[in-house]
């Protein structure tokens, strides 16, 4: 199963704090954990949301909206891509995350099944399975 | 609440076992007593942590515990043979010195390595082998590796007993091939790793065209690999192939979970992200080749990254991936190979070059009773207008399919020469 797993931003984060020289080499290791175990497919952490923009789509209007996001605990700094047999263990790999985060914060992450093909074919009707596999068709590359 | 701790030691094992088993084989020195011991371990786990809580580095708790069960088992052990010395009985094998044993083992890494190599020892046939490594390096349990491979879990049990009773009689050692003896052996291990994959990717067995989570299972233990031996071109191969092949899953079966081939797949379904990775790691194999030809996985490989790069079906390179079938049949001779470097032929060259070889092919006993071929033939023909005798061959091979999806297509294929 595939996962997505959030980290949160924090203050620090949002503020451009660059990570503690020590925690590259511990976020290294937990890193290297992850792959010797096969389960990473990918990672990156973000910049602060100031250097971010939003597309704010309303009506008929589309608007660019520049960073920084106010709500600081609803942002993300980084991800994950993580394929596990089950979210139980997503979760006790990332239970070993090893950045502590600032005091006075809570660290936050966020684990998200992502979703795969067929997830949702049981609620559909035959006739929608077959629109899903037309449009399909017709978004093929010509 | 009790079940969630379960649930979070069935997790923990998962990521456990694999490291687990590995540090007391090479303890031990024998897989049998390693997964007793790691089992004891669990069961420890079990029965303490739902009443005082997780501990903070379970996979340390899990070692500590087998490991001093395992301190007492060669003391009791030792204990024991001297009685049987005492009587007069000769020893078999002097009892192994645990100080030695624990100086000599080398990181977690070497010791995991040594237990993919036992797990795939080539005195074990390859079903065992698959088994055996998912159990011990996947660190599925029986009843899942039984689901897997659709047999009752009794017989998934007798057949991991039976597989490590097999490695204890051969006196199997407990180490990794080194030099010259690594490349021997080497395809044993990648070979498990690839016959997990396909049974997950082709089932050969069932109605179900596709079984996803074996395919997973089997590039998580190819990525392991991978991170064990990242100086093996073909190591880098296989993932490269397991891992472009995988991108199609989600475009290889319809709505009503019925087979869609390569040239009907909607692209814009295959997994971009798998991809990257399955031509990363083509890159890795490229560039750890030592002199000579790339091996047989990196040219699957290369052949599979064809169509990868192809946008649209029409788009393929189909000369190149003849000239890639041409080198992957001088590096492992085969009659499917002969006959896929048919089908590349007809693609780059027309139906009748690709019927050419494949006229060459049709009294070859290994191909027989090989579905694909009559399925190849028949497509060949359709092109070609010979409608009559495609149906025949459609026919043919959907009688020799254990495949029941397949067997529907193929019919299908033959009703439609009419």
């Amino acid at each position: 199963m595939r996962f997505m797993v959030i980290t949160k931003a924090t203050a620090a984060s949002e503020a451009g704090v660059p990570p503690a020289t020590e925690d590259f080499d511990t976020m290294g290791a937990f890193i290297q954990d992850l792959m010797d175990a096969g389960v990473l497919l990918a990672a990156e952490g973000l910049h602060p949301s100031s250097q971010g923009v939003r597309i704010v789509a309303e009506g008929d209007s589309t608007t660019v909206v520049d960073g920084p996001f106010t709500e600081t605990k609803e942002l993300i700094a980084g991800f994950f891509l993580v394929e596990t047999k089950s979210l139980e263990e997503c979760v006790e790999w990332f239970k070993r995350y090893p950045i502590r985060p600032p005091a006075g914060e809570p660290g936050i992450i966020e684990i998200r099944p992502v979703i795969q093909a067929g997830d949702y074919s049981e609620t559909m009707t035959g006739e929608q399975r077959e629109a899903v596999a037309e449009r399909d068709k017709s978004t093929r590359y010509t | 609440m009790a079940t969630d701790t379960h649930r979070a030691i069935e997790a923990v094992w998962r990521i456990e076992a694999p490291r687990l088993v590995a540090g007391l084989a090479g303890l031990v020195r024998d897989l049998g007593v390693a997964e007793e011991l790691a089992q004891d371990a669990l069961v420890a786990a079990l029965e303490q942590w739902p009443a005082e809580g997780v501990p903070r580095n379970p996979g340390a708790w899990l070692m500590t515990t087998a490991k001093r069960r395992a301190v007492d088992q060669i003391r009791r052990d030792a204990t024991y043979r001297r009685k049987l010395a005492e009587v007069g009985q000769a020893l078999e094998e002097s009892a192994p010195d645990i100080g030695a044993a624990v100086a000599e083992a080398g990181g977690i890494g070497d010791d995991l390595l040594r237990l993919v190599f036992v797990a795939c020892h080539p005195v074990l046939p390859a079903q065992a082998r698959a088994a055996l490594t998912l159990r011990l390096i996947g660190g599925l349990t029986t009843a899942e590796i039984a689901r897997a491979f659709l047999v009752p879990e009794p017989t998934m049990a007798q057949r991991i007993a039976r597989a490590k009773k097999t490695l204890s009689a051969a006196r199997v050692p407990f180490e990794a091939p080194r030099g010259d003896d690594l490349a021997a052996r080497l395809p044993s291990v990648l070979e498990v790793i690839y016959l997990i994959f396909n049974e997950g990717y082709a089932a050969t067995a069932g109605d179900d065209w596709m079984r996803p989570e074996l395919c997973a299972d089997a590039l998580r233990l190819g990525r392991v690999l991978a991170r064990l031996l990242p100086r093996e071109p073909e190591v880098h191969g296989l993932v490269a192939l397991m891992e472009i092949q995988a991108s199609r899953a989600a475009a290889r079966t319809g709505p009503g979970g019925e087979p869609i081939l390569l040239a009907d797949q909607n692209r814009a379904r295959w997994d971009q992200l798998l991809i990257r990775r399955g031509l990363a790691a083509l890159e890795l194999a490229r560039t750890r080749i030592r002199g000579g030809a790339p091996g047989p996985y990196a040219l699957q490989a290369a052949i599979a990254a064809c169509h990868a790069r192809a946008r649209r079906f029409e788009d393929t390179d189909w000369e190149r991936i003849a000239r890639l079938y041409e080198q992957l049949g001088r590096a492992a001779p085969s009659p499917v190979v002969e006959l896929n470097r048919a089908v590349a032929l007809a693609m780059a060259y027309g139906p009748a070059a690709g019927l050419e070889l494949l006229d060459q092919l049709t009294g070859v006993p290994a191909l027989r009773t090989y579905h694909l071929l009559p399925s190849v033939r028949g497509d060949f023909l359709v092109k070609l207008g010979r409608h009559a005798e495609a149906r025949a061959e459609f026919e043919r091979a959907a009688a020799l399919t254990r495949n029941g999806r397949e067997r529907t297509l193929l019919l299908g294929r033959a009703a439609a020469c009419d």
